[in-house]
């Protein structure tokens, strides 16, 4: 079978303007959270949320920042920093695929193209507004960014969405699609109307006085999640192509699993199951058995239940193999990217693996007695050497629940 | 009613912050296509950003007719 690996990555995220610096935010535990002090957010309920660290119209060209949504210009920074990361490299445009996940897609231009028919008429609305709104946008500009001919592709499964594009990439390129494929997620939903509607779904942290304790995955004092945006992509590349062009092979995306709830379209269910069906997928897909995972970096959002669920799936899944793996959360540091967290969680991992250093997860004063895992609060927590696999956690409102094997090189 | 090197600098303005086209090279004999790499969905955002700039109304049927920068310029100034 065709082994993909990682051959190189790019981010913007809440704590870094780009891969490295997310990274080293990550291992020094900093919080990306802060109070939207924009007259917009003056009367939601929450205030909060995790800004990308850096603003893509100080790192793109203003014409071509201005033809896309905020979503297609984080994945497109990433991308340029994911393809100059793997060299660059002169390949076979027809072999080359692109997959860029989001939730939600270019909701601020729909809201913004909204206004302007409201307030200007029908006339006025721009006929850049469909081009930018639409979900599978920055996917179509990365795509056209790099030439990419064997397919440019976006899954949208929630809060799952990155992690997806993870695997539907490693299946392009295991299935003889193409040689190597972008894949990752976006996600732009730092607006008053997301924010309403989460906080309206009692989905949101709402501690507006502290927000870098608001995310706080596994502490018995959680209370919701923290909106984050951002963008990650990892170039995935069969290894047999990264080795004939001498590329650096990160880690290896040794399995995943997917499955369905079947229960709500927006809360888990109680006892995990679809979860546990998805990590357990994972690991049989990846040909592995439950004592070869050293550790999980779960979706742990922050939520009452969510974290509850996800952590008895992991103790049904691996029973008491489980003891003998640690967790973490990053959703404590850079907040819920939605789209973009299974991609800039995968990306976690890789360097986890890589560097074998684990980030700690922030905020957890008071671990939730709920919990009986292993979660690196003080970190980072050095991994041994030797061959090691870990997990990453990605659900969905729908139902979605998606498991990535990373293993390292 | 603007005169024709009003328009002429107007558009220009607009032109370059819809497709950053320098404004010096945004003159009567251009064409938006072949010369200065416009696409269709800029033409319409440039005509809008015409209308609300010089008060001037360009229906959808005359938009096809404005093939080079002086067609643009002639039409609102004499608009």
């Amino acid at each position: 079978m065709t082994s993909i690996v990682v051959t190189g990555f790019g981010a913007i995220t809440p704590i870094g303007g780009d891969a490295a610096a997310t990274w080293a935010a990550m291992l020094a535990g900093t919080s990306g959270a802060a109070v939207l002090d924009e007259t917009w957010a003056a009367d939601l309920p929450v205030r909060i949320a995790a800004p990308a660290a850096v603003d893509p119209s100080d790192v793109l060209d203003r014409v071509e920042a201005r033809r896309m949504d905020r979503c297609g210009q984080f994945a497109l920074i990433a991308a340029r920093e994911a393809w100059a990361h793997t060299g660059s490299p002169d390949v076979d445009k027809t072999r080359l695929g692109v997959v860029v996940a989001s939730g939600i897609g270019g909701l601020i231009t729909t809201l913004t193209a909204y206004d302007t028919l409201r307030d200007k008429g029908p006339r006025r609305v721009s006929p850049l507004a469909i081009p930018m709104l639409m979900p599978n946008s920055a996917a179509g500009y990365v795509g056209i960014e790099l030439g990419a001919r064997a397919g440019v592709h976006t899954p949208v499964s929630a809060c799952a969405s990155g992690t997806e594009a993870i695997a539907y990439g490693a299946d392009m390129i295991r299935t003889g699609r193409a040689d190597i494929v972008l894949a990752g997620g976006t996600e732009a939903a730092i607006h008053a109307l997301p924010l309403a509607a989460f906080a309206a779904m009692k989905a949101l942290s709402s501690r507006n006085d502290d927000p870098s304790a608001a995310s706080r995955p596994w502490d018995v004092d959680r209370d919701g999640f923290l909106l984050g945006e951002g963008a990650a992509i990892l170039v995935l590349e069969s290894a047999e192509h990264a080795a004939g062009r001498g590329a650096t092979a990160y880690a290896e995306i040794l399995g995943a699993g997917m499955s369905s709830d079947a229960h709500h379209i927006a809360q888990p269910d109680p006892v995990g199951t679809g979860a546990a069906t998805a990590m357990r997928l994972a690991v049989e897909n990846a040909g592995l058995g439950l004592g070869d995972i050293a550790h999980v970096n779960a979706h742990a959002t922050s939520t009452p239940l969510g974290d509850i669920g996800e952590a008895q799936a992991i103790r049904t899944v691996f029973g008491s193999t489980a003891d003998d793996m640690c967790l973490t959360g990053s959703k404590s540091m850079i907040g819920h990217l939605l789209g973009a967290a299974g991609a800039v969680e995968a990306l976690a991992v890789v360097l986890t693996l890589h560097e074998r250093l684990v980030p700690p997860t922030i905020n957890v004063d008071n671990l939730d007695p709920a919990i009986d895992l292993d979660i690196v609060t003080d970190g980072p927590r050095k991994l041994p050497g030797g061959d090691l696999a870990a997990l990453n956690n990605s659900f969905g409102f729908g139902g979605h629940n998606i498991a990535l094997v990373i293993r390292s090189t | 009613m603007a005169s024709e090197q009003e328009v002429q600098d107007g558009l220009a303005d607009i032109v370059n912050e819809i497709a950053g086209v320098p404004q010096e090279d945004v003159t009567p004999g251009k064409s938006f296509t072949d010369d200065l790499d416009i696409d269709s969905l800029s033409m319409v955002e440039i005509v809008q950003a015409c209308e609300d700039k010089f008060g001037v109304s360009i229906p959808d049927d005359q938009v096809k007719n404005l093939k080079t920068v002086g067609d643009a310029i002639s039409y609102i100034a004499n608009a």
